[in-house]
């Protein structure tokens, strides 16, 4: 009951009108580069940081978390509504979110991906106030070997995105695989495929890939081929509400996206994207309609959404219970911290526990506010899909096109963009998913990574895998997943025979 | 009534006034602004232009938004217009910064230790002697760290068990070819290990390399000492040895050489003026850090981010650069970074 007096008086902190001014920012901008693709939470609160000269400690947190927590929020509207991520934790979501929103189902995935968010981020929020040590205590288990199974486990979701060719689907994804591998490789400082640019030696943004498979490559396919759409205006069908059905299909996959998200954000090498690749999975696998997806099932964005709003809870977990920064937001935080003289680390809840249970207790009002901020935003930007296709399909160009210029303001990036639109549209007219060069891309070279970690530290053992237990226990579970199904369908075939 | 509680003055509504404008001003951050370009011939040293190879929240942004707090607080600029342009630790911006801001009498780069060794691995044709050496400011201490749950008590016993089977001492540190691998072979090489023999386990920086220690998945761990400090104050890492030439003010771990490991290594931050600018220029910008470390503001800031003040400027910032750059390089080559 400890962390309930606590957190009381955190509230008393959050709640002061100068703090919810703080709060209400953070969201507001946090959605607007979430929006954005390319702008993201991280790269905001950098460019932020000089308020530290001049704002208190805790009203500065507020608001950077404000931000952190609205990015998740808004990286979902453009993923639903234009197919453009604007995160990439919000990848999966285009994947149903999108088809949802061609049949004219925008409004509910919207609803779907706001109304989880909330629940989902509640959950991480009350699991960061109330299992933070239990759970670093096991994340910190975690270790080269672990991760690699993890990933490992990650891959088998690639199976729910292959589309009808395995050939086709598996080309995609070591694709994916190959541009991940771009830039220096962290475990020998040496370039891979950079073909002597600079430009690339730190990789390729995941960003610039997915929106240019996803929008430049659809933007190319619609105007080439127009009679596929026939020009015509999108119709915003049915009720701008969920209905009845689409609770009852939502919200048990929130609570599984929540419970997936959670734990993984606070891995120290876990990710934001890895969560939602595994709900997506799950969700098409435990569907009572496993047909819909790849055409818009609400499950599939109502589980990964949830998730990624999750990680981001527990991405705070490692943060601030022992002052470890695991993903790009989190370092700048910490690096914030220090201009204030305050030196994160795992004695931070003792020595600023005004800090801490305040910037605790404005991320649930935080939620708050980003759903009464969101809901109402719905109808109106379910009516965007109104536009006429050339408009709104050029609208989206002009998008994305500053989206991906304002990550490094790098002609290279705008290039990229264009060339790998055009591959997408290639994919598209031959009939290759797209997704699965995603996953690749972001799953490769973290499975790469710690693989060669594991063996650096184990010198070249492979039992490492089947020794430590929690790897062997994902890696079963991975092998489980894959072939699970044909051995019960042989089963029952030596059976009928 | 709870001491958390603040009562709502005339500062409190400023300051929500403040938060309002916030997304205004972040927006215009962005670079998105056809401004953001300056103009290159602007007075003096009005407006300090300084140039950051390296995305904003890191070291040498911090530096350069340091430099700026100082330098207005002290009235010795008006303003300062720090540019970032991030990637392969420097390789990238360095270019840009060689031709484009050529012969700019108000411009700096902030660069140090890390680019050294970048610029070496990534083979970059562009060279930081093309740039024209102004001061060097910071430096930070490496130190290496061994779990709380190792049974390694002090630097001789890690030698030890490196010289018995160095592949079984693993170490966790920052990108291949960064300075803390550096550290780690300039370590096993003054012991007689061959440096390529180090089972160096490179993570994306000090955060999750901390992890790794923490959950005791590896042997030890090397890193700058504010990315561990906080870590081993609260006991749950050991420091065996830091790297300077001497020890850490108010800080009990003994140095490397005082182990008789004989390496000492800082990682250095320094600023550099562009190539083409006029000898009065160079003399006017020295004249400016110099002044700028002698500030109170300077000072108080360095405390705050534990940096260590080491001011050395011109021809003698010149020579240790070069020096550490044959040093670095040769390091690299022991490690087989580098050819």
């Amino acid at each position: 009951m400890e962390a309930l007096a606590a957190l009381a008086q955190g509230f008393a902190v959050a709640l002061t009108p100068v703090n919810l001014a703080w709060a209400f920012a953070g969201v507001f901008l946090g959605t607007a580069v979430g929006v954005l693709p390319g702008l993201g939470p991280a790269l905001t609160i950098a460019l932020l940081l000089p308020l530290t000269f001049s704002v208190p400690a805790t009203s500065v947190f507020i608001l950077f978390a404000g931000i952190y927590y609205g990015a998740m929020y808004g990286g979902s509207t453009t993923s639903i509504l234009l197919n453009t991520p604007g995160e990439s934790a919000t990848i999966v979501t285009a994947l149903e979110g999108n088809k949802m929103a061609k049949r004219g189902r925008a409004a509910p995935a919207l609803a779907t991906a706001a109304i989880g968010s909330f629940v989902a981020g509640t959950i991480g929020t009350l699991g960061l106030t109330f299992l933070a040590p239990a759970v670093v205590e096991f994340a910190l288990k975690f270790g080269p070997a672990e991760y690699f199974a993890l990933m490992i486990l990650a891959f088998v979701t690639v199976s729910a995105v292959l589309g009808n060719s395995a050939v086709r689907g598996l080309t995609a994804l070591f694709f994916g695989i190959w541009l991940g591998l771009i830039g220096i490789d962290l475990q020998t400082g040496q370039a891979r495929f950079t073909f002597g640019l600079p430009e690339l030696t730190d990789g390729i943004n995941v960003i610039v890939v997915a929106v240019g498979l996803f929008a430049v490559g659809e933007t190319i396919f619609l105007a080439l081929h127009p009679q596929n759409t026939g020009g015509q205006v999108l119709q915003v069908t049915g009720s701008l509400m969920m209905s009845a059905e689409d609770w009852r299909r939502s919200w048990k996959a929130w609570l599984r996206g929540a419970f997936i998200g959670f734990p993984i954000g606070a891995m120290p090498a876990g990710g934001a994207e890895v969560p939602t690749f595994l709900s997506y999975y799950l969700e098409k696998k435990l569907s009572k309609h496993p047909e819909e997806f790849g055409s818009g099932a609400i499950e599939g964005v109502a589980g990964p959404e949830a998730a990624n709003n999750a990680s981001a809870a527990g991405v705070l977990v490692p943060m601030l219970s022992l002052g470890l920064p695991t993903s790009a937001t989190a370092a700048i935080m910490l690096s914030a911290f220090q201009s204030y003289g305050i030196n994160p680390g795992p004695l931070l809840l003792q020595s600023q526990p005004e800090l801490v249970w305040g910037l605790i207790a404005s991320l649930y009002v935080g939620n708050v506010m980003l759903l009464v901020l969101n809901l109402p935003l719905v109808g109106l930007w379910a009516k965007m899909l109104t536009i006429p296709t050339p408009l709104l399909y050029g609208g989206i160009l002009v998008f994305a096109t500053i989206g991906t210029y304002g990550i490094s303001q790098s002609p290279i990036d705008l290039f990229l963009l264009y060339a790998i639109g055009a591959l997408g549209y290639l994919m598209r007219r031959f009939d290759f998913p797209t997704a699965p060069v995603i996953i690749g891309m972001i799953l490769g070279p973290l499975a790469e990574q710690e693989f060669r970690r594991a063996m650096t530290i184990s010198q070249g053992d492979l039992s490492v895998f089947v020794t430590h237990p929690i790897a062997a226990f994902l890696l079963a579970l991975a092998v489980l997943a894959l072939l699970g199904p044909h051995v019960a369908r042989l089963a029952r075939r030596a059976k009928a025979a | 009534m709870s001491a958390f509680r603040r009562s709502f003055t005339r500062r409190d509504v400023l300051q929500t006034a403040l938060a309002g404008g916030v997304a205004a001003y972040a927006l215009g951050r962005f670079g998105l602004s056809p401004f953001s370009v300056g103009d290159a011939q602007a007075q003096a040293i009005d407006t300090l232009k300084l140039f950051v190879p390296a995305n904003p929240g890191g070291g040498w942004d911090q530096t350069a938004r340091s430099m700026e707090q100082a330098l207005k607080a002290a009235g010795m600029i008006k303003a300062a217009q720090v540019t970032n342009k991030g990637g392969a630790g420097g390789a990238v911006g360095l270019p840009e910064f060689v031709n484009q801001w050529k012969g700019q009498p108000n411009a700096l780069m902030i660069g140090g230790m890390v680019m050294v060794g970048a610029l070496l691995t990534n083979k970059s044709p562009v060279k930081l002697t093309q740039t024209v050496p102004i001061a060097k400011l910071t430096e930070e201490q490496e130190v290496v760290v061994v779990p709380a749950a190792s049974p390694h008590k002090d630097m001789k016993s890690l030698v030890a068990a490196l010289k018995a089977d160095p592949g079984k001492v693993s170490f966790a540190g920052g990108s291949a070819g960064g300075t803390d691998h550096i550290l780690a072979g300039l370590i096993a090489k003054s012991v007689g290990v061959d440096a390529k023999k180090v089972a160096y386990v490179a993570y994306a920086g000090g955060g999750p390399a901390s992890a790794a220690i923490l959950g005791n998945q590896v042997a030890a761990g090397i890193s700058g000492w504010g990315e561990f400090a906080e870590q081993v104050k609260a006991g749950k890492m050991r420091a065996l040895a830091v790297s300077g030439a001497s020890r850490i003010p108010g800080v009990n771990v003994p140095t490397l050489k005082e182990q008789g490991v004989a390496v000492e290594l800082v990682n250095w931050r320094g600023v550099f003026a562009p190539p083409g600018v006029s000898d009065k220029d160079k003399k006017a910008m020295i004249d400016l850090v110099t002044k700028m470390a002698a500030t109170k503001e300077w000072k108080d800031i360095l405390q705050k981010r534990d940096w260590a003040g080491s001011l050395v400027t011109g021809d003698a910032y010149a020579k240790y650069i070069a020096a550490e750059t044959t040093r670095i390089e040769a390091v690299l080559k022991d490690l087989g970074l580098a050819s």
